[in-house]
């Protein structure tokens, strides 16, 4: 298959770098060991194996276990026609990966949010500021550790803002219960 | 003397002229040409546009034009979800309506936070301005839009504006005395 061709040359470029090829309903994953070499991998991809459409990058909190931060980058080409998705973990201590705006300049907003959401910052980034929050708010929000409601913050030019009331919890529901009413409870605690 | 504050005319008695306490005229001026100025920030605003298009016509209520200047409109329709980072430009053009101001605050966001019950949504935008009239609804049908706008109509009829003009001028006389009759 295509894709996994251009991943073997990846892999072939930069040898234990890349990990194998892994594979999961069509959709070939591959992970990059050191984070800092991530634009290298990235700038590769784009050039040589025709990558030239950055689809999304996103991070993910993995809360209780080292590395804490897996950022993920999903590329595509036109020209091939072909995702792929490359992954690297960064520890907390670090927090930090080298930006790949050089490479896709919509990388711009994508790690705008990363770092607005997670608190990850990009070295080299044009312009790293908070993209959904305000400038000055003091938390990163997606990360695991932080609650639904939000914390009070006390900014005097923003309005105010206080947690907000959430009446007993966020009201998602529970998989595989049989009934509307096991799916569905009340109220449910973080603890259930 | 009349005592009434409708409008009442019968040329037949009148013959030309009409007769009212200043304050019904004036708040039938300001109720009848109700100028909004479209706060749209999500899905409201299309049921805002909705009720401004032909079907549900708002010109019909004396809302002729949107004015998107703050300067030049009578109503704020905060329509949509108020974020605090969008508090922030949403209080700033309050304030630089002219008096006399009213706000509508339209759905759940606007009126509570809505489904938001997050970090980053106000739980109401009457937290910051405050609101005449609240429309429930996510979103609102364009006739209970129209329904609000009567029932600041409503309102505004009971506004007393006389009153309001003498304290003012009570306010602003230089040794604090008590200006003009009573």
């Amino acid at each position: 298959m295509a894709v996994l061709d251009l991943a073997a040359k990846l892999k072939a470029q930069f040898g234990d770098l890349i990990s194998a090829p892994s594979q999961f309903r069509g959709e070939v994953t591959v992970k990059v060991a050191e984070p800092e070499r991530v634009a290298e991998v990235c700038a590769f991809a784009k050039n040589s194996l025709g990558f030239d459409y950055l689809v999304d990058i996103s991070s993910v909190d993995n809360y209780g276990s080292d590395p804490r931060w897996t950022v993920v980058y999903e590329l595509y080409g036109y020209g091939h026609r072909c995702h792929l998705r490359l992954k690297t973990d960064v520890s907390e201590e670090k927090s930090e990966l080298p930006t790949v705006t050089t490479v896709w300049r919509g990388a711009d907003w994508h790690e705008r949010e990363i770092y607005d959401m997670m608190g990850i910052r990009f070295r080299g980034h044009p312009d790293l500021r908070r993209i959904l929050m305000w400038e000055g708010y003091p938390y990163f929000p997606l990360r695991k550790d932080f609650p639904l409601a939000g914390k009070p913050t006390d900014l005097p030019d923003v309005a105010f803002t206080k947690s907000a009331p959430l009446e007993g919890g966020p009201f998602v529901t529970l998989p595989g219960g049989k009934t509307a009413v096991e799916r569905e409870p009340r109220v449910r605690t973080p603890e259930s | 003397m009349q005592t009434s504050t409708e409008l009442a005319y019968d040329s037949k008695i009148e013959g030309g002229f009409v007769v009212t306490r200043a304050e019904a005229a004036l708040n039938w001026c300001r109720k009848n040409s109700l100028w909004p100025m479209p706060m749209g920030l999500a899905c409201c605003a299309i049921e805002l546009m909705a009720a401004g298009a032909s079907r549900f016509d708002i010109s019909r209520f004396g809302s002729e034009v949107m004015r998107f200047s703050p300067r030049q409109s009578d109503v704020m329709i905060v329509a949509g979800t108020v974020t605090y980072k969008m508090a922030l430009a949403l209080r700033r053009i309050y304030d630089q309506m002219a008096e006399p101001k009213w706000v509508i605050a339209m759905g759940a966001c606007a009126s509570t936070g809505g489904m938001y019950r997050s970090y980053a949504v106000l739980q109401g935008v009457d937290q910051i301005v405050p609101v005449d009239v609240y429309v429930a609804g996510c979103p609102p049908r364009p006739e209970a839009l129209l329904d609000a706008l009567i029932k600041l109509q409503k309102k505004i009829e009971k506004q007393p504006v006389l009153k309001e003009l003498e304290i003012s001028s009570v306010l602003r006389s230089k040794h604090g005395e008590k200006v003009g009759t009573n």
